[in-house]
C-alpha cells in the first residue's frame, strides 16, 4: 500500500531492497546528467538555428560547429566575481537561483523518456534484472507535480527581483509572477482535459492510454487543448514573444539583472532547461511520449522509445526557436488580455465540452443532442462574457485613464 | 493567414532551407594544420575604407608628424584620446614646427573608430590602418601609449603581441592621405578629397599647393 502510495516503479514493488536502491540513485544521477548535457546542447542549438533564421553562421570557433561554445561561455561565468548588491536582502538573494532551478529538475523526474510502449506494453523495461520504468520517479500524482514545481519556479523569478534591491529587477520580477501566476490557470485547464481523456494522473498512464495515432491525446482531446498548453507554457517558461520579464530594451534584464557568476548561470540553465523539460511534458501530455508511429527496424523496441521522444523534442525545440525568431514581443496588456480573456475561457470552455462528451459517452446520451447543448451553451456564455468585456470597457472609458 | 506567412519568411532565411549567408565563412572552427595554423583560417579582403587601429605618423626625415595640438582629442566623440603638448627642445626637436605631443595615448575600450581624429588632425600625424583584430586581455594593453601607437623607423605599424597581424597588413596603414580642404587650393576642387588605400613611405611632394 505504502509503495503505491509512494511509488514510484515496479522496481520497489516487491519490497524495496539494495538493489533497488542503487538504481533509482543511478536513474537520479543519469538523469541529472542528461539534463546538463541537455542544456549545453539546447544553448547550442538555438544559437546555431537563430543564427540561420538571420542570415548568420553562429558559434562556429570552439569545437566542432562550435559545439563545445555553451561549455567555453560556461567556464567563463564560473570564474567571473559574486556581487552582492549593496541593498540586497543576502539570504534570499542566494536562495532565488536555487528556487528557480531545482523545480525543472524535479518536473523531469515524472517524465517517462523511453520505454516499450509497443504492442500493449507498459514501458516497463529490465534493467540489471528488475523491472521498472524509463522515468526516476512515477508518482501517483503525477502531472499535478509539474504544476506545483512550475508554481515554486515563480518564487525563483519572484524573490530574485524582489531581494535585489533595485528597480528594473523589481519591476521584471512583478511582470514574471504575474505572466506565470496567470498562464499557470490556462496550463492547468488544458492539463485537466486530458486527465479527463485519459483519467488517470499518472504520466506512465497517460503514456499508456495513448495507444495508436488515433488515441494520441493531441486528437484525442482535439487539438484546442494542445494549442493552449502550447502557448500557456511559452508564456510560462518566460521565452519569447512573451519575454517581458526580461525585456532588454526596457528592464535590463529582468529579474536576473544583478547576478552575477555561476548564479547568473543558474538562471539561464533553468531557462533552457524548462524549455526542454516543458517540451518532454508536452510530448508526454500530447503526443504519445515515448511512442512511435511505427516500428523502426533492428533497433529494440525499449530503445526506439527514447529515439521516438528525441525526435518529438527536437520539433518543439526547433520550433521555440522558430518563435522567437519570428514573433515581436507581446506587451504587457496584450499579454494580459490573451491569457485571462482568450486562453482561459477557450481551455475552460474545451474542458467542459470533453467532459460532456465523455460523460455521455459513459451513459449512452445521444452525442449530436449534447453537442447541440454545448453549442448553446458555448455561445450564450459568449454573449455574456462579450458583453462583460464591453460593460468594463465602457466603464474604464467614463472613469478615465488611471495614468 | 498572414500571421503564419510570417513563420514561412523567417523559415526560408535558414541557409539549408534556400536562404543566403551573408556573413562570410571565416574559418568554421575547423582543427590546425601541422604548422599551427589553420590553413582556412584567412583574413579575408577588407574594405578600403576600413578603421582600424591607429598609428602616429612621421615624416621621412624620421621627425614626428604630431604637433600636439589636441585638435583630435577635441573632436573625439568617445573621448578616448589623451594629447598633452609640450615645447621642442631646440637642439633635438621631435618634430618640425614649436610643439610636438609628449603624451599621446588612445583608450581602445573607448574608441568607436569613427575617424574623425583622423579628420581633424591638420598634420596627418593620426591615420587608421586596416587592423581591428587585436584582442588584449588586461585594461592596461587596452590604453595605447604614444609608443606603441608611432610608427617604426620604417615608417610601419609597430605589431603589439595581442594583434593579429599577417603578411601584408602593415602596407595598408593609410599612412598618408590628403588633408580634406588643404588651404582651399583651388587644384582640389572636385577632386576625391579621400583616397582610401595610400599606403606607407615616401611620396612624391604634392602640387598645387601653396
Amino acid at each position: 500500500m505504502i509503495a503505491h502510495l509512494l511509488a514510484l516503479d515496479p522496481l520497489v514493488l516487491t519490497g524495496v531492497g539494495l538493489k533497488a536502491v542503487l538504481i533509482v540513485a543511478i536513474k537520479v544521477v543519469v538523469a541529472f546528467v542528461v539534463m546538463l548535457v541537455a542544456v549545453i546542447l539546447m544553448i547550442w542549438f538555438e544559437r546555431k538555428v537563430i543564427a540561420g533564421f538571420q542570415n548568420r553562421i553562429g558559434p562556429n570557433k570552439a569545437g566542432p560547429w562550435g559545439i563545445m561554445q555553451t561549455l567555453a561561455d560556461g567556464l567563463k561565468l564560473v570564474f567571473k566575481e559574486y556581487i552582492h548588491p549593496e541593498r540586497s536582502d543576502r539570504f534570499v538573494f542566494l536562495l532565488a537561483p536555487y528556487l528557480a532551478v531545482v523545480p525543472v529538475f524535479v518536473i523531469f523526474a515524472i517524465v517517462p523518456v523511453g520505454g516499450d510502449f509497443t504492442n500493449g506494453n507498459n514501458g516497463v523495461v529490465t534493467l540489471f534484472g528488475e523491472d521498472t520504468l524509463l522515468q526516476v520517479a512515477d508518482p501517483p500524482i503525477g502531472i499535478l507535480l509539474m504544476l506545483a514545481m512550475s508554481a515554486i519556479a515563480v518564487y525563483g523569478a519572484m524573490l530574485a527581483g524582489w531581494s535585489s534591491g533595485s528597480k528594473y529587477p523589481l519591476l521584471g520580477s512583478v511582470r514574471a509572477s504575474a505572466q506565470m501566476v496567470s498562464y499557470e490557470a490556462a496550463l492547468g485547464l488544458s492539463i485537466a482535459t486530458v486527465l479527463v481523456v485519459s483519467g488517470t494522473l499518472s504520466t506512465n498512464g497517460i503514456v499508456v492510454g495513448q495507444d495508436g495515432l488515433r488515441n494520441w491525446n493531441i486528437i484525442a482531446t482535439g487539438v484546442v487543448p494542445f494549442i493552449v498548453f502550447f502557448i500557456a507554457v511559452t508564456a510560462e517558461m518566460n521565452r519569447p514573444p512573451f519575454d517581458l520579464t526580461e525585456a532588454e530594451q526596457e528592464l535590463v534584464g529582468g529579474y536576473q539583472t544583478e547576478y552575477s557568476s555561476m548564479r547568473f548561470a543558474m538562471y539561464y540553465l533553468a531557462e533552457f532547461l524548462a524549455t526542454v523539460v516543458m517540451s518532454t511534458i508536452i510530448v508526454t501530455l500530447f503526443l504519445g511520449g515515448p511512442r512511435g508511429l511505427f516500428d523502426i527496424p533492428v533497433i529494440p523496441n525499449a530503445i526506439e522509445g527514447t529515439l521516438w521522444l528525441l525526435a518529438k523534442l527536437l520539433v518543439f525545440l526547433f520550433t521555440y526557436v522558430w518563435l522567437r525568431a519570428t514573433l515581436p514581443r507581446y506587451r504587457y496588456d496584450q499579454l494580459m488580455d490573451l491569457g485571462w480573456k482568450f486562453l482561459i475561457p477557450v481551455a475552460f470552455g474545451w474542458m467542459l465540452l470533453i467532459t460532456a462528451l465523455k460523460v455521455a459517452q459513459d451513459e449512452d446520451w445521444n452525442r449530436v443532442v449534447v453537442v447541440a447543448v454545448a453549442l448553446v451553451v458555448a455561445a450564450l456564455a459568449s454573449a455574456v462574457f462579450l458583453l462583460a468585456l464591453k460593460v468594463s470597457a465602457r466603464n474604464r472609458q467614463l472613469e478615465g485613464s488611471s495614468f | 493567414m498572414g500571421y503564419l506567412q510570417g513563420f514561412l519568411v523567417t523559415l526560408r532565411q535558414i541557409h539549408v532551407l534556400g536562404g543566403k549567408r551573408v556573413t562570410t565563412q571565416y574559418s568554421g572552427g575547423l582543427e590546425k594544420g601541422p604548422d599551427g595554423k589553420n590553413p582556412q583560417d584567412q583574413k579575408i579582403p577588407k574594405p578600403e575604407r576600413l578603421h582600424g587601429r591607429h598609428v602616429l605618423n612621421r615624416y621621412e626625415d624620421g621627425m614626428e608628424k604630431c604637433i600636439g595640438c589636441e585638435l583630435c582629442a577635441g573632436v573625439c566623440p568617445a573621448q578616448c584620446i589623451y594629447v598633452r603638448g609640450a615645447d621642442n627642445v631646440p637642439e633635438e626637436p621631435v618634430s618640425p614646427g614649436e610643439r610636438y605631443g609628449f603624451v599621446y595615448e588612445i583608450n581602445y575600450l573607448r574608441c568607436i573608430h569613427c575617424d574623425l581624429c583622423v579628420e581633424a588632425c591638420p598634420t596627418e600625424a593620426i591615420t587608421e590602418t586596416k587592423l581591428f583584430e587585436f584582442s588584449f586581455i588586461n585594461r592596461r594593453d587596452a590604453i595605447y601609449t604614444k609608443a606603441e601607437l608611432l610608427v617604426d623607423d620604417g615608417g610601419k605599424p609597430r605589431q603589439l603581441p595581442w594583434e593579429d597581424w599577417r603578411d601584408g597588413d602593415d602596407r595598408d596603414t593609410s599612412g598618408w592621405m590628403r588633408a580634406t580642404a588643404p588651404a582651399g587650393d583651388a587644384d582640389f576642387e572636385g577632386v576625391v578629397a579621400w583616397s582610401g588605400e595610400l599606403g606607407y613611405g615616401v611620396r612624391p611632394p604634392e602640387q598645387g599647393q601653396s
